[in-house]
């Protein structure tokens, strides 16, 4: 088992004929995901990586019967490719594409109500189950098979909870980027429940940053209903105020959103806090062995 | 991206928002002439990218136009410090003249993201002048708040909602709505992330009028805005930053002296909070992003060494997408180009990491080689150390 994607999941690729997203189409296709169809307006009929094209979601659904979209689409009309998978009803969409406007999101959200499917991102690496699917532009080859299952805001920070996690000889569930913009389709409460019900995912890794209250939040979830163990990392404790950093989630406005504030709230729920980045690997371990013993 | 005052104010009169009379002056001179032809008083208000300009000295009340001059004179030029500027302050460039009416009552008004929510949220208070945050703090009861349905827009029956809840006179209810609906499409018409009235004054003889404005617009929206863009002041931001953001790369400066080159936003914040864990202080916040050429490589590294406060620099890059063997050339390309003359720590995982290490073992360049995020920190703090 695992959540959102595994071997079975049909993926199309909103975006296929542009340079990034024939390039990750490729290495979707080398690393084992079915890749089934592409779309991008115009470009019916042509192939990429061997690929159908379509010009529209809705077609590349009913030729392929795909339920899952990955979308490499420029900013500027990224939101309109996420409605428009939506209304084909897919089950799951993951939006790579990074730098949407937050008022296009703030719209996309008001048609997603309602709606079955689910948004993974923007500006996220991606969903892997590893072994079974990559949706995304994670590097595949560092992840391994296993029970931890990993969710974060950020793309390379991730790779490095994969690192240690691999480092102490444990392989991922699945690994979910929900991204570091301040609107999200799914956010770190959605991935932790899905791990809680997993039978597969014995453990959770949160990743958070500075900015917003999605961790504080996660924090009480966690404690109201999990009963898997989870360990969490925030990163940002240095960054200063009212700075952009990077993400554009990633800022503390009016003194709120800080990396103490929201390591406090962690603390508070019993989620086992790794002080240093480099700790996230021996956190995880030192907590399923208390657990085992 | 920030804007001043003055243009601010432009922007929302488009909107049919009432503002006060005001002309921008550049000189002593030119703020008597703007006096002379509004008639005083006027309020000589300093225009920099920051609140608080009135504690530091930045806003006067002149009694005639000679005094406007003498208060121009002060406040062009100086450096003004507030609580948003730094110990640094800015510097002063031009003042706003505008005339002065009499106050009967301060509101605030303001539009914002709500993340949590998702939605557009407008905010309204009594506690008008006084910082909105500072009023949340204190008193979070006196904020009123309307979310907006973005398939709707800000509805009337809200706008009236807030000001009835603000004590707005009924006689002025139709004109605060409008200027509530005026303020919310100018917020959506230019991608805001926010559009602040403080204090919106209700005026003696019975106006409704912005005396402060404050807009902020998301930098991912501002392709579709020419017009905003063009309002832009280089003078009011970091000059790395600025040349950052023309080669892609994201730069925040800091206070350290260890110099920091990552890809990806968390791993960066991250490698800076691993350099404060063993002992040292970042220079600055630097992600040259997901796919990042030899060039922007060089570039950055160019950035992080023009600042004269660092003493070493840590390279870590966990490469995904990005290869380490292209990443290991970059530096390499850079490093013999501009000359390395602080030690250079690097670290380096993912992607082609060996043939990365031997295109660094090659160089001949003196690179300490770190194995992971930890040993890299630990390695540069001493370096730094070592080099002061």
């Amino acid at each position: 088992m695992s959540i959102y994607v595994n071997k079975d999941s049909r993926v199309i690729v909103q975006g296929i004929t542009g340079t990034t997203g024939a390039f990750h189409t490729r290495q979707m296709l080398e690393y084992g995901t079915k890749i089934v169809g592409g779309v991008t307006p115009g470009k019916a009929g042509t192939k990429v990586e061997g690929v159908p094209v379509y010009s529209s979601v809705i077609d590349a659904v009913r030729a392929t019967g795909a339920n899952v979209s990955v979308i490499y689409v420029p900013p500027a009309f990224a939101a309109d490719a996420i409605c428009e998978a939506f209304d084909a009803g897919l089950d799951l969409v993951v939006c790579i594409t990074e730098g949407i406007p937050i008022l296009d999101m703030v719209k996309v959200k008001r048609f997603m109500q309602g709606k079955k499917t689910r948004l993974v991102g923007p500006n996220c690496p991606g969903v892997i189950t590893p072994g079974e699917c990559k949706v995304g532009i994670m590097p595949g080859n560092i992840h391994r098979p296993g029970t931890i299952g990993i969710v974060s805001k950020s793309g390379t920070l991730t790779y490095e909870a994969v690192h240690q996690v691999t480092g102490v000889g444990l392989g991922q569930s699945t690994c979910v980027g929900i991204g570091g913009d301040p609107i999200n389709g799914t956010n770190f409460i959605d991935v932790l429940s899905a791990f809680e019900a997993d039978p597969k995912t014995e453990a959770v890794i949160m990743i958070g940053e500075i900015g917003g209250t999605a961790e504080e939040e996660a924090a009480a979830y966690v404690k109201a209903n999990m009963k898997k163990p989870v360990v969490g990392y925030v990163a940002g404790l240095t960054a200063p105020k009212g700075k952009r950093m990077g993400h554009a989630g990633a800022i503390i406005s009016g003194g709120k959103g800080t990396a103490a504030e929201k390591i406090a709230a962690f603390k508070a729920a019993g989620i086992a806090v790794a002080e240093s980045p480099a700790d996230m690997g021996k956190t995880l371990a030192r907590v399923l062995g208390a657990k085992v013993n | 991206m920030n804007i001043h005052e003055y243009q601010a104010k432009a922007v929302l009169a488009n909107y049919g928002v009432t503002v006060p009379k005001g002309k921008v002056a550049d000189t002593p001179a030119q703020a008597e002439v703007i006096a002379e032809e509004f008639g005083t008083p006027v309020v000589v208000k300093a225009q920099i990218h920051a609140g608080g300009r009135g504690k530091g000295g930045g806003v006067k009340l002149a009694k005639t136009p000679t005094e406007a001059r003498k208060y121009a004179r002060q406040i062009i030029g100086m450096n003004l410090v507030t609580h948003q500027t730094g110990h640094e302050g800015k510097r002063v460039k031009r003042v706003l003249v505008e005339q002065a009416g009499k106050i009967k009552t301060e509101f605030y008004l303001g539009v914002v993201v709500d993340r949590a929510a998702s939605q557009i949220v407008m905010m309204a208070s009594t506690e008008g002048g006084v910082a909105i945050e500072i009023v949340a703090a204190r008193s979070p009861e006196l904020i009123l708040k309307e979310w907006v349905d973005p398939a709707l827009g800000l509805m009337p029956y809200q706008a009236r909602k807030l000001a009835f809840g603000l004590g707005i006179p009924k006689e002025l209810t139709g004109k605060a709505v409008r200027l509530m609906l005026g303020l919310y499409k100018a917020f959506m018409d230019t991608d805001c992330s926010l559009a602040e009235i403080n204090p919106l004054v209700l005026t003696e003889d019975g106006d409704l009028v912005a005396l402060d404005a404050k807009m902020d617009f998301e930098n991912n929206g501002l392709f579709r805005h020419q017009d905003i863009q063009a309002l832009r002041d280089f003078d009011e931001e970091d000059p790395t930053e600025t040349e950052a953001s023309k080669y892609d790369l994201s730069y925040i400066r800091l206070d350290g002296n260890i110099g920091c080159l990552v890809n990806g936003a968390g791993l960066a914040m991250t490698t800076m909070d691993m350099i404060k864990i063993c002992g040292g202080q970042p220079a600055n916040f630097l992600d040259v992003g997901g796919g990042a050429s030899t060039e922007q490589v060089t570039h950055a590294f160019r950035l992080i060494m023009s600042d004269p406060k660092v003493k070493a620099i840590l390279v870590n890059i966990f490469g995904g997408i990005m290869r380490c063997d292209v990443i290991a050339e970059g530096v390499v390309a850079a490093a013999k180009a501009l000359g390395l003359s602080v030690p250079l720590v690097v670290r380096l995982e993912g992607t082609n990491v060996e043939r990365g290490k031997e295109i660094l073992a090659e160089s001949n360049l003196d690179i300490i080689s770190a194995v992971d995020m930890e040993d890299g920190a630990k390695k540069v703090v001493a370096a730094a150390r070592k080099a002061k």
